[in-house]
């Protein structure tokens, strides 16, 4: 029941006087409640569970993540070639 | 899907598993907190994939699954009022009470709706002034902001004709239930990772030092719990008992402070019973005495229901991590999701459910 997914905010508006979004999940679109993550701007990534923002993803953490893999990437391409050597 | 593909990369997957392999030298037993974690371990045949001496125990995070029998019994009784329209998450229609399901009661006639989100319910109560709307609110802290701001609305909107039954439980009292059993054997957690995005992880540091078990908030895809489960068993090997944070794209140290105040407002702790464990004091949310009028239990006179579980299921040893599913006698034969004996086969998180629906997955 804990599921949340991130989806891209592409419009903010009020409704019934809650700050609400249109969240394109690749393609998919549906509203949620951003009244949690007042600080979420169009284009940014949010994580949203039954209806509600739970966390504007912070993609600065998820960059370096990738930084992470792009190394472990390159060292797996390495022992490749030195296996092929 | 961007920031879903890439956690669920083969290559980096590998390299983890690798990376785990190198450093395990003893036995371990893991737990994964969250039911949808779970969920992603069958479905990915992590388990299958690990060294034999990492041995991942599945917990209670499924809330569908924790549900005490008298609270289905409860929400079936008031769905079965004339003048009520009953609202829930599709997960809890299927779980059976003691004589019936929430679905048996909509094709009795009952007027049962699944809604995406709890203020789908309270739009409900406007549109319809003249019946009495009740929302099942369930959940572990994840769902509590949602639930809690579904009140606060019906409140400030000054609707008299909704009302919640409430049945929220808190995963860091049962983790210190599962800690301090004496038949316990997990020597590590994942923490399950959006309940830390609306908590924090502050709650969990406390815990590690106690019990000395190391903690590491952890999400769903595949490479978050190969990465979850390589930072534990690292810890573990190293002697380390300390909280860490791998899903930090998503949760921060002191979580959501915008949704934790609107929990505090709504609701305050209280002792809750767990299906298969019992009570655990200060486990769950009751709703404060601010909103106090919002209580379908109240309202509808069901606070005194009392229920027995079938003695035959096992799920209370499976949500503390001592059996495994196929470990049960029932699993497979008398129990299967079409025919459950217990919430943790019916729930798609439920532990005996992910069992029976993977298990034919083998991982090479």
């Amino acid at each position: 029941m804990c599921l949340a997914i991130p989806g891209k905010v592409i419009e903010i508006y009020d409704e019934n006087g809650l700050k609400m979004g249109k969240i394109d999940y690749a393609g998919t679109i549906n509203k949620a409640c951003l009244e949690y993550t007042p600080e979420a701007q169009v284009g940014e990534y949010c994580i949203v569970h039954a209806g509600f923002a739970i966390s504007v993803l912070n993609e600065e953490e998820a960059g370096k993540t990738f930084q992470e893999w792009d190394r472990m990437l390159e060292e797996i391409n390495k022992e490749i070639s030195s296996e092929e050597k | 899907m961007k920031y879903l593909n890439e956690f669920r990369n083969p290559e980096i997957a590998k390299k983890y598993l690798d990376k785990i392999h190198k450093i395990t030298t003893k036995e371990w037993n893991i737990m994964e907190i969250c039911g949808g974690q779970t969920h992603s371990i069958m479905k990915y045949g992590i388990q299958e994939m690990l060294p034999k001496k990492v041995n991942l125990v599945h917990g209670p995070g499924c809330p569908v699954c924790v549900t005490p029998l008298e609270q289905l019994d409860k929400a079936i009784s008031i769905a079965s009022r004339s003048d009520v329209i009953f609202t829930s998450f599709g997960d809890m229609l299927r779980v059976p009470g003691s004589e019936k399901d929430l679905l048996s009661v909509k094709a009795e006639g009952g007027d049962v709706r699944v809604v995406y989100s709890p203020l789908g319910a309270v739009q409900i109560a406007q549109e319809n002034p003249d019946k009495e709307i009740v929302f099942f609110a369930v959940g572990f802290e994840t769902t509590a902001p949602g639930n809690a701001m579904a009140v606060h609305q019906a409140k400030k909107r000054g609707l008299k004709n909704f009302s919640v039954l409430v049945s929220h439980v808190l995963v860091p009292p049962a983790v210190e239930v599962i800690l301090s059993s004496p038949i316990n054997k997990v020597q590590g957690f994942l923490a399950a990772g959006h309940v830390c995005t609306v908590m924090g992880y502050q709650e969990y540091i406390p815990i590690a030092e106690k019990y000395k078990v190391p903690f590491i908030v952890t999400g769903f895809e595949p490479i978050d719990i190969i990465e979850g489960i390589y930072q534990c068993v690292k810890q573990l090997e190293e002697g380390k008992s300390e909280v860490v944070n791998q899903y930090s794209r998503s949760v921060s140290a002191k979580g959501n402070n915008n949704a934790q105040n609107i929990v505090t407002e709504v609701f305050d702790t209280k002792p809750r019973k767990w299906r298969g464990i019992g009570e655990i004091p200060g486990s769950g949310f009751g709703l404060t005495k601010q909103y106090s009028d919002f209580d379908a239990e109240t309202k509808f006179g069901v606070e005194e229901y009392k229920a027995e579980e079938p003695a035959e299921c096992i799920a209370g040893l499976v949500l503390q991590g001592v059996n495994k599913p196929n470990e049960c006698p029932a699993f497979g034969k008398s129990c299967t999701p079409e025919h459950p004996l217990g919430a943790t086969m019916v729930s798609t998180e439920g532990a005996c459910s992910a069992y029976y629906r993977y298990r034919n997955i083998k991982t090479s």
